[in-house]
């Protein structure tokens, strides 16, 4: 399968435990990845917020890249790269003049045959089985939210990914390795996403309110599965102490990461000591599966 | 929502310029309010996103490429899920965006915001990926009160990624590199 990791979480970059954390887990229990060749940046919210022809010609490049190389489907595990991705493919689809000037922009014909997945997916249709033979660590007292944030269920017509209100497939995965799925009101709210630097207030009030509904349905951790959902969780905890007094202290994993740890894997090699709130105690809730 | 509106305004094509562009069609829209009542950012906004919707309905172009919304807009697109007539709201607000700034007309209260942008892409445009530190390098440069006022935050945040090995000064360049830039010379 191919994989585009896309910038967020390539080595030395600010999400890299979660792409360590997704190719620690398939090495384990598949499928097997293979980087895309020569993959470039998909535009992000600055590619789309400004220039919709620029946009998707940065995100087709990387499926014509892909079909070039042979696959025909794709692992996206940062949403904003998948949604990017899906949208342009869907969108050169609908319009037939933006397929010829992306083309003659890219100069690479455009593949249909490219199928883009994000990680909740292809653990679902793949890996499901797998997590159930090969566990080998179960957590106790584990309650877990769930936080799918925006770009993995909307636009619901396009990406055709679970419920764009209550999606449950992150639950789903959260309940098989064993850990609580925490039933809660913010599982689809926005982060503030890309205002991180620029309008950083409003990352900040966002994902206070998005902390304070996990703490009150009684979760001990939140599980992501996406960069700046992390980045906006995890680093803003020190400016909302700050700005509102509030300490939450609430660690912020990646569902991969989650996994990884059921599978008996040590947590340095899944990245778990670079996150700025400390992941402890939800290392120490796995212990040895009894046999 | 107090606007002046001009006869000229009310018979203008900027409904359906809208619509060529993007084939969003504001005119379904019957004002319920659902995509504010959902909005995570509208209280920051100067025109709520059905307001904006109504701006461009009655022909309010001024007003609507200049609203500081369409920049504080997070692209969450919970409007466009759950609008009963299905347009396509946080799509409008790129359509907008990207007019605001053909036109020069973008709002300069949310110069921040626009600054970001563009540093994100010149870095894509010169090294294929982003390049986090040559990124916010740019930005910072580019909004020196901005980071005045955060600097405190940021070298802590900066410093912290530095020692997990999280932040690289060294930029990530694909071999492609000079297809990129073909990219954006053609569509940018």
């Amino acid at each position: 399968m191919g994989y585009y990791p896309g910038c967020a979480i390539t080595k030395c970059s600010t999400s890299e435990e979660y792409g360590t954390s997704v190719l620690g887990v398939s090495e384990v229990i598949g499928p097997e990845l293979e980087e895309i060749n020569d993959w470039n940046c998909c535009g992000a919210s600055s590619g789309h917020a400004t220039n919709h022809k620029l946009s998707t010609a940065l995100s087709v490049r990387n499926i014509s890249l892909a079909d070039k190389d042979g696959y025909d489907e794709v692992l996206a595990p940062c949403p904003m790269c998948s949604q990017r991705l899906i949208i342009s493919q869907n969108d050169v689809q609908e319009d037939k003049k933006l397929r010829e000037e992306v083309e003659d922009a890219i100069e690479m014909p455009i593949s249909n045959n490219v199928k883009v997945s994000n990680y909740l997916e292809i653990v679902k249709n793949y890996s499901m089985d797998e997590i159930a033979e090969k566990q080998k660590k179960k957590p106790e007292g584990l309650k877990v939210a769930s936080y799918y944030g925006c770009l993995l269920v909307r636009p619901p017509k396009v990406l055709k990914f679970d419920d764009p209100e209550n999606p449950k497939t992150m639950d789903e995965i959260v309940t098989a390795i064993g850990a609580e799925a925490v039933d809660w009101e913010f599982k689809t709210s926005c982060c503030g996403g890309g205002f991180t630097l620029s309008r950083t207030d409003v990352v900040v009030k966002l994902t206070n309110d998005i902390l304070e509904g996990a703490v009150e349905a009684g979760a001990n951790a939140i599980a992501v599965a996406c960069p700046m959902c992390h980045a906006n969780l995890d680093m803003k905890q020190s400016n909302i102490e700050k700005e509102y007094g509030r300490r939450f202290n609430i660690p912020i994993v990646y569902i991969s990461e989650l996994i990884g740890l059921a599978l008996g894997l040590k947590p340095k090699d899944l990245g778990m000591d670079k996150h700025f709130i400390d992941t402890g105690s939800v290392i120490n809730a796995f212990s040895n599966i009894e046999k | 929502m107090k606007i002046k509106i001009t006869t000229k305004e009310l018979t203008s094509d900027f409904a359906k310029e809208v619509k060529e562009r993007s084939g969003i069609d504001v005119k379904k829209c019957y004002q319920c309010g659902k995509c504010t009542a959902g909005c995570p950012v509208a209280y920051e906004m100067d025109y709520m996103p059905n307001q904006i919707i109504r701006l461009v309905q009655i022909g309010a172009r001024k007003e609507a490429l200049s609203s500081r919304t369409i920049w504080l807009c997070a692209s969450c697109i919970t409007c466009s899920t759950r609008c009963p007539k299905e347009v396509k709201i946080a799509e409008l607000m790129d359509v907008l965006r990207e007019m605001a700034l053909e036109e020069g007309v973008a709002n300069p209260m949310e110069k921040d915001i626009t600054t970001f942008h563009e540093a994100f892409l010149n870095s894509v445009k010169k090294h294929g990926r982003i390049s986090e530190c040559g990124m916010i390098m740019e930005y910072k440069r580019k909004r020196p009160k901005a980071a005045l006022k955060s600097a405190l935050q940021d070298l802590s945040d900066g410093s912290q990624l530095m020692l997990k090995g999280k932040l690289s000064l060294a930029p990530h360049n694909i071999k492609g590199k000079d297809s990129i830039k073909r990219i954006f010379e053609k569509l940018q």
